[in-house]
């Protein structure tokens, strides 16, 4: 199972290593990180594989939106299948 | 990566911004098995089937809005229309509702649909009991909800049952004046009701309906209206292509939460039911849509084209995306339920004929509008009796949910709250229809050849 990562916000150091070291702790693997620039926006998507998370999945959402929240930044944790579903015919 | 982040943007800001959700997951319960000569009997019945299968319902709801970050506002249940159990039982009806009260309360759902009797033809055993019982129930009850199909295209109109929902709209604004006259807000009079139908307050699981069934209500008007406002300068051909593709986009997402909801629950998924419906939040709105595709106000002329181009171009977007489309499908115009209609009537741009005329071509009906206190039940049945006729004569479903408000008068405002928003008092046609709803009767079936 993946999951999408997305966070939307002001761009500043250290982001990346935050969000990924959260996920490390859970033993989610990062697949793949792409970072644009949305209307001044800072946005990075991260996709991460969660089959072998030794977290709860609400509980690694929950970690994820409070290290947002203290950087000042959006983030939003979705499994991946509803952009597959929403995207693709 | 495998997902475009454009698209992940796209869908974040869908749901951030332009208020995109899920508005129902309804779980369909058939209470057929439940019925019983001895009233009791048959409400223990009730309570032990639907708490059995329902119990997971509001936290497997939640579990999906966790995983896939999109919001589920409501988890519903609907059942067999009650009318139906209190044929075999005797006593009143009432103790009925107090059973659906009590699962709602214990699973935690925030409606239960299914008070309900289906009458378009006549009233048989125990239709005429419950349609009495109505404002009581609706009175000692907060979640129960109800609907009476009076008509339908091959049976005609019931007036009989007409003539008496006027009345019972009306008593049970009065049974709950102290309370916004939120009875009335829970009642339903249909044409051609569907049996698959999420929403409420219309809601009721069909006799040709599986045991139990989970149907979804999508919704979404602020993604289309922030759609068509990045594109200014489009012909309508370009508008209706745009609310097709985003309407498919809405509609998937409702086909992937009620297929995870019905694997989670081991229950068989029914329906998506792709409705625009529209809340008091600000870009939620339908009427938003109808000025975006350019009307100074909605209600002006042009309206009912803008509003048929909408209705169809959800359809034919929603219909590819989903295995199984049902319920009502289509835009709604609830008038208190929608920022944009409220404005529209204070403007003085929307008024009761125009919704009427609207209903011809949009979802349901008059839905969700506020009359004088001081409305006649026989002005309220031949509202009802127009609206059905549209349905009728159409071939659609058409539906009529007024609130009389006790003790106030156009103008004045009626404040709900929540998701029922506030709806403005309208000014109501005050010329009397008392003889032709007291000749009673029933209005044949139309032909449905030389259509003219």
């Amino acid at each position: 199972m993946r999951a999408v990562i997305a966070v939307i916000g002001k761009d500043m150091v250290g982001i990346l290593a935050r969000i990924s070291t959260i996920c490390a702790a859970a033993n989610a693997n990062v697949m793949d990180v792409t970072e644009t620039i949305m209307q001044d926006l800072f946005a990075m998507i991260m996709l991460i594989d969660i089959s072998k998370c030794t977290e709860d999945y609400a509980v690694l959402v929950d970690r994820l939106t409070k290290a947002g929240q203290e950087m000042r930044l959006q983030v939003h944790v979705m499994h991946e299948d509803i952009f597959n579903a929403m995207h693709r015919v | 990566m495998a997902l475009n982040s454009k698209d992940i943007l796209e869908t974040i800001k869908m749901i951030q911004e332009e208020n995109l959700d899920i508005r129902t997951i309804t779980m369909g319960i058939s209470l057929l098995d439940c019925i019983d000569s001895d009233i009791d009997k048959a409400c223990g019945k009730i309570y032990d089937k639907m708490m059995r299968l329902a119990c997971n319902h509001v936290r497997n709801g939640e579990e999906i809005e966790r995983r896939y970050g999109i919001p589920i506002i409501n988890k519903r249940l609907s059942v067999t229309p009650v009318a139906m159990l209190s044929a075999a039982a005797k006593g009143s009806p009432v103790k009925f509702a107090r059973t659906l009260q009590r699962v709602a309360d214990e699973t935690g759902v925030n409606y239960v649909g299914g008070y309900s009797a289906l009458v378009q033809k006549g009233c048989a055993a125990g239709d005429r009991q419950l349609i009495e019982s109505i404002p009581e129930a609706l009175s000692v009850t907060t979640k129960v909800c109800s609907s009476v199909n009076v008509g339908s295209t091959r049976a005609g109109i019931n007036m009989n049952a007409v003539a008496l929902m006027g009345q019972v709209i009306k008593q049970a604004a009065e049974a709950t004046a102290d309370d916004h006259c939120f009875g009335a807000a829970k009642i339903v009079v249909f044409c051609n009701a569907v049996e698959d139908n999420p929403f409420m307050a219309g809601a009721f699981h069909g006799t040709g309906e599986p045991d139990c069934v989970i149907n979804v209500g999508v919704s979404g008007p602020g993604v289309v209206r922030a759609a068509i406002a990045k594109m200014p300068n489009a012909s309508i051909d370009e508008i209706a292509e745009t609310i097709k593709r985003t309407a498919f986009k809405i509609t998937r997402m409702g086909q992937l939460v009620g297929t995870e909801a019905s694997k989670m629950l081991g229950v068989p998924f029914g329906i998506v039911d792709l409705s625009l419906a529209p809340t008091p939040a600000v870009g939620d709105s339908v009427a938003h849509i109808l000025e975006e595709i350019g009307l100074e106000s909605c209600g002006a002329y042009g309206t009912t084209a803008a509003l048929a181009l909408l209705n169809d171009a959800v359809k034919k977007g929603g219909v590819m995306a989903s295995s199984r489309v049902g319920g009502l499908s289509g835009a709604f115009i609830p008038v208190s339920e929608d920022a944009g209609m409220i404005d529209a009537v204070h403007r003085g741009s929307l008024c009761l004929e125009k919704l009427e005329a609207m209903t011809a071509v949009c979802s349901v009906g008059l839905d969700m509008i506020v009359v004088p206190g001081d409305t006649s039940a026989d002005i309220i049945s031949a509202m009802i009796a127009d609206e059905a006729a549209i349905g009728m004569v159409n071939g659609k479903t058409t539906a009529v949910r007024v609130i009389p408000a006790i003790g106030m008068k156009e103008g004045d405002t009626l404040e709900f709250g929540g998701l029922f928003g506030s709806g403005p008092v309208m000014s109501v046609n005050r010329f009397s229809p008392s003889k032709f709803i007291s000749r009673g009767g029933h209005i044949p079936a139309p032909l449905q050849s030389l259509k003219n």
